[in-house]
């Protein structure tokens, strides 16, 4: 059937990761020390498919049957899931350790979420979308109550279980309507009739509930309730997780649904949705983090707000704003897995160490830790010339672009608002002395990891083009 | 065009030698600060062979140096120096290395970070003077404001958090206005040029074709920004503050160099690239600056601390700055220039030197001190001259430019108004009521704290070797500013082409 050989090289990551799920599975009930062995298993799976992804962005094809899409920017998605999962599980080592609580299933649980959030940016088919979303979503609610003697993880999960639940419903509707107005499943043949079936109110109806059940996933204000609570409740692992490329997957499903606006310049009808879930989640993200104490609770206020700043762009709905988002989603997620590698380092045993004041004097106890915090918290405030700023300002170009100033200068508005918030880290470690006695535990592995993911958000600010010229070589054919 | 790499020399210079401190080691702080203080000379050598490079006879951007470096946005690391940057750039260059040489008592902790922060912040100063690109500028501005945030926030005073934080939100709320600007006209200037740009020379182009209306918007967003940094009254609540809460060394750069970016802004992109608007609100602009200047000197009459006296004193002095730009003459241009410069050599001097009995005594409470001029009488010396200048005493800097921009106001068409020389001509009587009243309380009479006694030393050699270069500059531009004004004459006279046909069907 696959005579082509480009087809089975794009193949490759879903086959990789979905037999290393197979392959994990078989480690872990045969071997004792399965622990020593399945982080590193799992690192190296990723990376193969993340290199395999980019090797292969140039070609673009379309496999098994015509329900995943490879190569184009499916490929870069996947590597921003492959990577940003694979920093995770670098992360994780140490924070297991120092918990001791290490259950088999959690790596398996990561790579299988990854493969979920690759059949969800690859999708070709809505089927095809909900399947990922389900792989993915499942395997995060038990991810976040993987601390399965904890309260407050038991809390998180439940609390994520039925609100996800409740998401998924909203999407099972809207697929519903968009099949019975429209007649396929299948996503190019939406797109191409794009223009014709959104004078159908049923259609449009449907659409937006689909886009209603997946502003849940990316943490949207109103759609956030779920996320201050789970976030703080998780895993601090599992939260970096979380918040970035699950957040990314739901942002690329964004993207391939409203294709037809993106790249054929059909009337974007959603614009007022997307641009009132926009400035609301940029405020209210910006605004509440300023009054949290909790830094995991602070990066859960601040991920509402950033997916603000991204859905601009699907507001916008213009090339530009397209490749904005791309880019903004690799930034977002290379600095919050460093910012909460970073939280999982200081952190203690059983939730302590996470209230802002044990991050004071840190600039003289831990240089190194404190310098890479500073980096990611100036990163998340915009500050040039980091990565953060970088997204920023291509997701601006196309709300201007697309006659959407104002959303701009609300944009603008609440970074200011949020520079307050992310400073505050920034004064604490460098201003203040402190107060309590601060045990950090060894932390190599999770060190490096926080390593990586401030070299890349360094190189993506002082040399976009890297990134950019991917994102647009992969969107322009 | 020859293409010349000497500007990207001298940006480079500081911030690969902070890189270099690093890399030493916290235990040495004499090494650190020799270090430190030897590559701000060598910054400053390199700034002297672009001035004597540079060619006053052409009124281009000169030593221009061009690298394409995000080639999906057009962005170009793109600079080069016209007169009025070049001297910015010297001055800059000038004052890092004297705030070095200040620091190296005051500062005691954390020395390897403060002199890395003091390096990296002179990169960001100079890179926002000689950049020709406007996201390239934006970079600069928006990067600049990290170490001096951390110099207020680690080495200042009791009230240093709440004073570091609200500087850096006061001028983040600023530029990122300016950056919807900034992008809105790179995208209107896709329409006539053919393509997204951010660059300077070309948007110069553009500009002026933007409709009135959104023009106006443009306008206010740039302004905004630059009015908050320089500033220009309501919007300088900040300064005082930041000011009196930064460590010496960090007032220096904040008076010398940091509200200079402010005025700068207003030269090189309100006026060309907005000339209608720049001329329609060039009279309520001037307002705003001669209440600051009424305003600052009556707010600095009445300060007990020293510190915030000078604080408030540059509030009224860039007011100055600020009505000699937007009278939109030849002579009040000049006289802003020069005036720019003035204002960070008299006020960075009188900084340095508060903060030298600050060093003895630990107080800056007027009322603490008192007869010291029996004490230490060379200081007493210098700050007389200093104050002198400040003041705007014939024969010293300060004279020049005020006299320059009161002349240009006087004869100005755009603001066509004699009332704005009127009242900005008050500012100068002013001036010399606090300077000379807190010079007289301060100094003369007789010693009534006997605290000083013990405390009060003369100035050192070392003292004395940052003040005096200030001193004989302080002099030479008094006494003969033809050596600058020639610099920046023609390049004041291109802006002021560039609005020059609007000032006129203004008038008609």
């Amino acid at each position: 059937m696959y005579q082509n050989s480009t087809e089975i090289f794009q193949m490759m990551p879903f086959i990789i990761i979905g037999a290393g799920i197979l392959l994990s599975i078989a480690v872990e009930m045969s071997i004792k020390k399965s622990e020593l062995i399945l982080p590193w298993f799992s690192i190296l799976i990723f990376a193969v498919s993340a290199v395999i992804s980019i090797a292969g962005i140039q070609q673009e094809s379309v496999l098994f049957g015509g329900m995943i899409a490879a190569g184009g920017k499916a490929a870069i998605f996947n590597f921003i899931f492959n990577v940003g999962a694979a920093l995770v599980v670098l992360n994780s080592v140490d924070y297991i350790k120092k918990y001791g609580t290490y259950y088999g299933e959690y790596y398996i649980l990561v790579q299988s979420s990854v493969l979920g959030m690759m059949m969800m940016s690859g999708a070709k088919d809505i089927i095809m979308i909900f399947m990922g979303l389900e792989l993915m979503s499942i395997c995060f609610y038990v991810l976040a109550g993987i601390n399965r003697k904890k309260f407050s993880a038991n809390e998180a999960s439940m609390k994520y279980f039925l609100l996800g639940a409740f998401a998924t419903g909203f999407v099972i509707y809207g697929i519903a309507l968009i099949y019975g107005t429209s007649a396929t499943t299948k996503i190019d043949d939406i797109i191409s009739g794009f223009n014709r079936l959104i004078t159908n109110p049923l259609f449009v109806a449907g659409f937006i509930f689909l886009l209603i059940g997946f502003s849940f996933k990316i943490a949207a204000f109103p759609f956030h309730m779920w996320v201050p609570d789970v976030y703080q409740g998780s895993a601090t692992t599992v939260t970096g997780l979380m918040s970035t490329t699950g957040k990314t997957a739901a942002f690329s499903v964004f993207i391939i649904i409203l294709a037809a606006i993106f790249s054929t310049h059909s009337i974007n009808k959603f614009t007022p949705y997307f641009a009132a879930i926009a400035s609301l989640s940029m405020l209210y993200g910006s605004i509440v983090a300023i009054s949290q104490d909790n830094v995991k609770r602070m990066l859960a206020y601040s991920s509402i707000a950033h997916a603000g700043y991204m859905a601009i762009g699907l507001a916008a709905g213009n090339i530009s704003s397209e490749s904005g988002i791309i880019f903004y989603l690799a930034a977002y997620t290379f600095m919050n897995i460093g910012a909460f590698g970073i939280v999982s380092i200081i952190e203690g045993e059983n939730d302590t160490q996470l209230g802002i004041s044990s991050y004071a004097g840190l600039g003289n106890r831990n240089p190194v830790l404190a310098a890479f915090m500073a980096l990611f918290m100036f990163a998340l405030a915009g500050i040039p010339p980091l990565a953060g700023f970088f997204g920023k300002y291509y997701v601006f170009i196309g709300a201007i672009e697309g006659g959407l100033t104002w959303l701009a200068v609300i944009g603008v508005i609440s970074s200011v608002i949020s520079v307050y918030f992310y400073l505050r880290v920034v004064v604490y470690m460098y201003f203040r002395e402190p107060q309590e006695e601060i045990k950090i535990y060894s932390d190599n592995l999770s060190l490096s990891a926080v390593v990586v993911s401030g070299l890349l958000v360094i190189i993506f600010g002082l040399f976009p083009d890297t990134l950019l010229n991917l994102i647009t070589s992969a969107l322009i054919r | 065009m020859e293409q010349n790499h000497l500007l990207t020399y001298l940006l480079l210079t500081p911030i690969a030698g902070s890189l270099l401190i690093l890399f030493l080691k916290e235990e040495n702080p004499k090494l650190i600060r020799w270090l430190g203080f030897l590559i701000s000379i060598a910054a400053f050598i390199i700034s002297l062979f672009v001035y004597f490079g540079f060619d006053a006879s052409a009124a281009d951007f000169q030593f221009q140096d061009k690298i394409l470096w995000i080639k999906s946005l057009n962005v170009s690391y793109f600079v080069g120096v016209d007169g009025i940057s070049l001297l910015l750039i010297l001055l800059t260059t000038f004052l890092t290395p004297l705030t070095l040489l200040s620091s190296w008592k005051a500062i005691e902790k954390k020395v390897k970070m403060f002199t890395f922060m003091m390096l990296f912040l002179e990169t960001g100063m100079i890179g926002v003077f000689m950049s020709l690109d406007m996201f390239l500028f934006y970079i600069f501005w928006e990067a600049m404001l990290i170490p001096m945030y951390f110099i207020i926030g680690i080495w200042g005073g009791e009230q240093r958090i709440y004073a570091s934080v609200k500087f850096f939100i006061y001028t983040m709320f600023g530029s990122l206005l300016m950056l919807v600007a900034i992008i809105w006209l790179a995208v209107y200037a896709s329409g006539p040029l053919g393509s997204f740009t951010t660059n300077l020379l070309d948007l110069y182009k553009v500009g002026p074709s933007v409709p009135r209306e959104i023009q106006s918007w443009m306008f206010f967003a740039f302004l905004l920004s630059f009015a908050i940094k320089v500033p220009i009254f309501p919007l300088h609540t900040w300064l005082p503050d930041a000011h009196v809460q930064a460590p010496t060394a960090g007032s220096v750069i904040l008076a010398g160099v940091l509200l200079k970016m402010g005025t700068y802004g207003i030269l090189r992109f309100c006026l060309p690239l907005f000339p209608q608007s720049a001329v329609y609100y060039a009279p309520f602009i001037s307002m705003l600056a001669i209440v600051g200047i009424i305003y600052g000197a009556l707010v600095a009459m009445v300060q007990p601390d020293m510190k915030k006296l000078v604080a408030y004193s540059s509030v009224a002095h860039l007011g100055f700055v600020v009505l000699g730009i937007f009278a939109m003459t030849e002579e009040a241009v000049q006289g802003a220039v020069i005036q720019m410069i003035n204002h960070g050599l008299s006020t960075g001097a009188l900084f340095l030197l508060v903060g030298v009995i600050y060093e003895r005594t630990h107080s800056r409470e007027i009322a603490y001190y008192g007869g010291i001029a029996k004490l230490i009488p060379v200081y007493c010396a210098v700050l007389m001259i200093t104050s002198l200048s400040s003041i705007g005493l014939p024969g010293l800097n300060g004279f020049i430019g005020e006299f320059l921009i009161l002349l240009g106001s006087f004869k100005s068409s755009v603001l066509n108004s004699w009332w704005f020389t009127v009242f900005a001509a008050s500012g100068v009587i002013f001036a010399a009521v606090y300077l000379l009243w807190m010079y007289q309380r301060v100094v003369f009479g007789t010693v009534k704290n006997p605290e000083l006694q013990n405390k009060l030393t003369d100035m050192t050699a070392r003292e004395l070797i940052v003040i005096v270069p200030i001193l004989i500059f302080i002099v030479w531009i008094g006494i003969y500013p033809s050596t600058f004004l020639d610099m920046t004459r023609l390049s004041t006279e291109k802006i002021l082409r560039s609005v020059g046909s609007f000032t006129l069907s203004l008038v008609k």
